[in-house]
């Protein structure tokens, strides 16, 4: 990174640690913070959409339809989450790679589980056999965010059912007898209004996520407790920046990004429900009301 | 092949080390389901540990916290809230690892502290494993998710109750223990009940890459994810331990159940607060 680098023995202390602290490592374990980002972002929405159609789906007049959405949310939330964390990146990759297999080799005739093997003929592997190492990467990323969606989506569609609920039942008589259709009521009158029922539910779900993003580590992926891990060990001199075993300051420093996270997004989220209370028929919305006169 | 009964009597309380049982753990080809249902069931041992005695300390120790940081004076209250925020406001697992690091420093010696007339030797070798260390993090999570929730029924007892108490002439330790610290149990149980559940599956935690389980003994979790490691098959392990977590769950609803009934004994029936499962895992 800086010239003064080539020889870090010689250095002096802060120069030590402006080399040490800028090496390509140290660059990785700042992208892994990028990465627990990048993985709030994707799954957030895909989660947020998930739970409106399982809300959807439980509230549905059609029995099937929510049958099946009454057994996501209940199934999903039953059972506890390292449990589907770990459980559900193995299962869907097996159960792709034998989809595969059924389509592309259909005169396999050896089983498939051949005693503690898993066995797939060559052309079914999921990511390729001469597969480079981003495929790779971006298939277990993308594993564990269907892993995460799939949890927190059932976590959503319950919260989101309730807020639904919520929306006082006159008002949607109301759109009823000026003609509406039961679509037209749903998207005219419940879905703006639920959100502030939705709001605290969905904000906790959010702080529960933000809490689930270092169990990526066990997915084996490359995040930030991996490269807490890797770069706090001792160091011996065979190294280039030799130090004693510091990985109590790098999980303090993961602590602290955590908790920046949980503070910030307390604050956001107070901000929206103010906004969002506006104009409601909430206590909340009745201070707003009072204190703009 | 081992049979059931064989399997029962090799791993039944393997959790315990590797005195109480076969040596080493089933491998390869030779895991048997009686194996996989039997060596799970015996992990179970650490979490009712874990979950037994990090709710008992961690009870006593929130209900402190608690009044802390209900408390006017700001010398309780801003510590009390800070310690909340720190241990509600990052990971469980995060927690974990930087205890670990942290025990790992410390001597392992023990640390000498000189009381005046007598030197007390703390023994910091046990702090790295996980029946002492790991249970430490567990009941200063677990302190600080309850004291947000006595915190919670602290601000919602009736006013009406203090004042009959302060109208009684009651001093405030009386006041407390006959008026506050019934109704805050009263009102948090419910919610408590839930953390209880939460507490139990997080003790899943303990030995995910953090503390080491010596000896390979460790929790139900620690034994299926060995299993599927061996087996390559995720669908007999993980859906027994779940089965054995949904059993433990009920067990608390079930006993905590009894407790909020007691509490609940003198409100009329329409009144009792009843307790209700909202499973949400994560910490």
């Amino acid at each position: 990174m800086f010239e003064f680098c080539t020889d870090p023995a010689t250095l002096p202390q802060w120069q030590w640690f402006a080399c040490y602290l800028t090496t390509a490592t140290h660059f990785a374990f700042y992208r892994s913070f990028l990465m627990v980002m990048l993985l709030l972002a994707i799954t957030a929405p895909i989660a947020l959409a998930l739970g409106l159609g399982g809300a959807m789906a439980v509230r549905s007049r059609i029995w099937p339809v929510s049958w099946l959405g009454k057994g996501y949310v209940n199934i999903v939330r039953g059972v506890p989450d390292i449990v589907f964390f770990m459980f559900v990146p193995i299962a869907l990759g097996q159960g792709i790679e034998w989809v595969f297999h059924q389509i592309q080799c259909p005169d396999w005739d050896q089983p498939i589980r051949q005693g503690n093997d898993f066995i797939v003929c060559r052309e079914a592997k999921v990511p390729g056999v001469n597969a480079p190492a981003w495929v790779r990467d971006v298939y277990a990323f993308s594993m564990a965010v269907v892993a995460f969606a799939l949890v927190f989506g059932a976590f959503a569609a319950n919260t989101l059912y309730g807020a639904m609920q919520a929306v006082p039942k006159a008002q949607i008589e109301t759109a009823e007898a000026y003609g509406m259709t039961r679509g037209q009521a749903f998207r005219r009158i419940v879905l703006p209004q639920m959100w502030v029922y939705a709001i605290p539910g969905l904000s906790n779900i959010w702080q529960i996520l933000i809490k689930a993003t270092p169990l990526l580590f066990l997915l084996g992926l490359q995040d930030a407790v991996y490269w807490a891990r890797e770069l706090g060990g001792q160091k011996t001199s065979l190294y280039t920046y030799p130090h004693p075993d510091w990985r109590v300051w790098y999980f303090l420093v993961l602590l602290c990004f955590y908790l920046f996270l949980t503070w910030a997004s307390e604050r956001t989220f107070g901000r929206l429900n103010d906004r969002l209370s506006r104009g409601q028929a909430t206590a909340a919305g009745e201070r707003q009301r009072k204190a703009a006169t | 092949m081992r049979t059931c009964a064989e399997s029962f009597e090799g791993y039944i309380l393997r959790a315990l080390g590797r005195d109480f049982g076969e040596r080493l753990l089933p491998r390869n080809l030779d895991i048997t389901l009686c194996d996989q249902l039997f060596l799970i069931a015996s992990g179970l041992i650490w979490n009712v540990y874990f979950a037994g005695l990090a709710i008992l300390f961690g009870f006593f120790l929130a209900v402190g916290v608690a009044v802390a940081k209900f408390s006017e004076n700001r010398l309780f209250s801003i510590p009390a809230s800070t310690f909340v925020f720190v241990f509600r406001g990052s990971p469980l697992f995060i927690q974990f690892f930087f205890f670990y690091s942290a025990f790992v420093l410390l001597p392992r010696t023990g640390i000498d502290i000189p009381l005046g007339f007598v030197t007390l030797t703390v023994n910091t070798s046990a702090l790295t494993t996980a029946q002492v260390g790991g249970l430490i993090v567990l009941i200063l999570n677990t302190t600080a998710y309850s004291a947000e929730l006595f915190y919670g029924a602290l601000r919602s007892i009736p006013k009406g109750d203090l004042e009959a108490a302060d109208a009684y002439g009651m001093n405030a330790f009386t006041k407390f223990r006959r008026v506050v610290f019934p109704s805050m149990l009263r009102l948090a149980w419910p919610s408590y009940t839930n953390e209880a559940i939460f507490l139990t599956h997080s003790t899943t935690l303990v030995f995910l890459s953090a503390f080491p389980a010596r000896q390979q003994a460790g929790e139900a979790f620690y034994y299926a994810r060995y299993f599927v490691d061996q087996t390559f098959n995720p669908f007999v392990a993980y859906p027994i331990v779940a089965g054995y977590f949904v059993l433990l769950t009920l067990t608390i609803i079930g006993l905590f159940g009894l407790v909020n009934r007691r509490l609940n004994r003198h409100l009329p029936k329409e009144r009792r607060q009843r307790i209700r499962f909202r499973p949400q895992y994560i910490r």
